[in-house]
């Protein structure tokens, strides 16, 4: 897995994800972040939904780990960005994970791939053994 | 020890006002607090306000779905109300169905609505 | 354009600029005098010449502390207030609808001040042709942040014009329209569905319509666009109806094998109308007239 992800012209902070008190605190700092970069409410509501989505998944699924998250700048753009990251199992399937699952019942009900639809920018590190590491950017209009 | 959300009564119909940021245990509790009072009080609908909620996500949308289907088996309606358009927005990209769940546009719609059962159906994905 | 790093700088760059230094400063006055008559000559009065004046008397002044301190390094620190000065002018022009042209010749008109005749030194022939180069890059620099102010602005007034142009109407009692007129774009579609369900939270409708008849075509991300909004509507306890499908829109719909599903359309918006408010009727009759 490579290493963590720099985030470029950012002021960052980190927080530990070990439990539910975690995953909220987690939604309201991207909150907080979301509206210093002036993304529009529907933007907002989004980003700090994948957010829960992707706390979540850390504390459940990777048992526990870490959220960096920070504004960011590209151009004359500027954003939120915020990154997962666990030393879990990591997922085997990518192509399972990433399908639209826990609708239907399938998938691993890990909201992957709603929390990217949610985003501008995601990627995603993951190695079985290692953990996972998932970053996703909104940028404001 | 977690806040428990309030669940009030209104005649034949509970009554529960979502106000804070939900943390997972608050909303499992909800879900047991609702079913026993659905029993204990032999209400007949439950209505949930998410007027003041701003972000729904899958658990979330779960819990609301598990509800629906608890309160049903408890012989109760359940209907959601107050969706902002935000957070409808959202779920639609999330891909989130609240599978089946009943849902009006404001509290008294909703009321309205368990008043005169099968007039409208169920919130489609 | 490659300016040697600070502490880089070549002892005949160096020597260059102090040349310059020495130059432009022992003849600021009539140097400074003669670059304000240049510029003002192109902008021909729509800049007030004592502002101007004070523009490029500032200019001037830091473009001297420049090469003093960082030789032809524009890009570094010691160039920091030029460039914001540059920043600042060009921003200016831009907001008040001069062309590019305009803007960069009050930088490039600068470089005519020290042209070299028939009497000048070879070596301060050499010094002109560096301050040329100079002033070269300035100018770009000016023209980089000129355009991005332009888009700037353009951006802002497309953003107005977007929400001027999607109206939401309240049709009747508790039903709200929107008529969508022109080609949709994936940006415009979403300002108007976010529109469209916050009208519906503010005036206690249920039952929107959406009418394209206005919408000369649709592709598959409008379309998609649609639905979804119509989903959303739904999650939030309201109807939604789609009228003014045209014949060719929905043969394109079907050609592009999307599901409209159980989503109710209409041919006119009148029809779609009609169909809201029975609806609404169909339950305040069940209810036995009660509202």
């Amino acid at each position: 897995m490579s290493g963590p992800r720099p985030l470029p012209d950012a002021d960052h902070e980190t927080i530990t994800i070990e439990s539910n008190d975690d995953v909220v605190r987690a939604r309201q700092l991207v909150r907080t972040l979301a509206q210093r970069c002036k993304l529009s409410l529907v933007d907002q509501t989004k980003l700090v939904t994948a957010a829960s989505e992707l706390a979540r998944n850390t504390l459940v699924y990777g048992g526990g780990g870490v959220m960096r998250t920070g504004l960011v700048r590209r151009d004359s753009r500027v954003g939120v960005t915020a990154v997962f990251e666990d030393s879990g199992p990591g997922i085997p399937d990518l192509d399972l994970a990433l399908t639209d699952g826990w609708t239907s019942g399938g998938g691993l009900g890990l909201g992957l791939s709603g929390a990217r639809r949610l985003v501008d920018d995601f990627t995603l590190d993951t190695e079985v053994g290692r953990g996972t590491q998932v970053a996703v950017t909104k940028w404001a209009r | 020890m977690t806040e428990r959300v309030p669940v009030l009564k209104i005649g034949d119909v509970l009554l529960v006002s979502i106000q804070v940021d939900l943390e997972d245990q608050t909303v499992l509790d909800l879900q047991d607090d609702l079913a026993a009072r659905i029993v204990a009080t032999g209400a007949s609908g439950v209505v949930i306000d998410i007027t003041a909620v701003e972000i729904v996500d899958s658990f979330v949308g779960r819990m609301l779905a598990t509800t629906a289907a608890i309160s049903r088996m408890l012989d109760a309606e359940t209907v959601v109300v107050g969706m902002r358009p935000a957070v409808a927005i959202t779920l639609v990209e999330l891909g989130l169905s609240l599978g089946g769940v009943r849902t009006a546009l404001t509290l008294e719609k909703g009321l309205d609505m368990l008043a005169r059962p099968d007039s409208r159906p169920p919130a489609k994905p | 354009m490659t300016g040697m790093r600070e502490g880089v700088t070549s002892v005949a760059e160096q020597e260059i600029s102090t040349r310059l230094v020495e130059l432009l400063t022992q003849q600021r006055e009539s140097l400074g005098a003669a670059w304000l008559e240049n510029v003002s000559a192109t902008l021909r009065g729509r800049i007030s010449v004592a502002e101007l004046d004070r523009e490029l008397r500032e200019l001037y002044s830091a473009l001297v502390d420049g090469l003093r301190t960082g030789g032809f390094d524009w890009q570094g620190d010691s160039y920091a207030e030029v460039r914001a000065l540059l920043g600042e002018l060009s921003r200016n022009r831009a907001r008040q609808g001069f062309s590019p042209t305009e803007t960069a010749v009050s930088v490039l008109a600068g470089k005519e001040i020290l042209e070299p005749t028939t009497e000048t030194s070879a070596e301060d022939i050499h010094a002109y042709l560096r301050l040329s180069r100079l002033m070269d890059a300035l100018g770009l620099y000016t023209l980089e942040v000129y355009a991005k102010t332009r888009e700037e602005i353009i951006s802002a007034q497309s953003e107005q014009l977007m929400e001027l142009s999607t109206p939401v109407v309240k049709l009747w009692e508790g039903v709200v329209a929107v008529p969508l007129v022109g080609t949709l774009d994936s940006a415009r579609t979403q300002v108007v569905m976010e529109k469209l369900l916050q009208t519906l939270v503010d005036t206690g409708s249920d039952q929107a319509i959406i009418d394209i008849t206005g919408v000369p075509a649709v592709d598959t991300e409008v379309a998609q666009h649609l639905l979804k909004t119509v989903v959303a509507a739904r999650l939030m306890g309201a109807e939604c109806t789609i009228s003014g499908i045209r014949p060719q829109i929905a043969q394109t719909i079907v050609a592009l094998g999307i599901q409209f599903g159980d989503i109710v359309t209409k041919a006119t918006l009148a029809d779609a109308l009609k169909h809201a408010l029975r609806r609404n009727s169909v339950d305040l009759g069940r209810a036995g007239g009660a509202a």
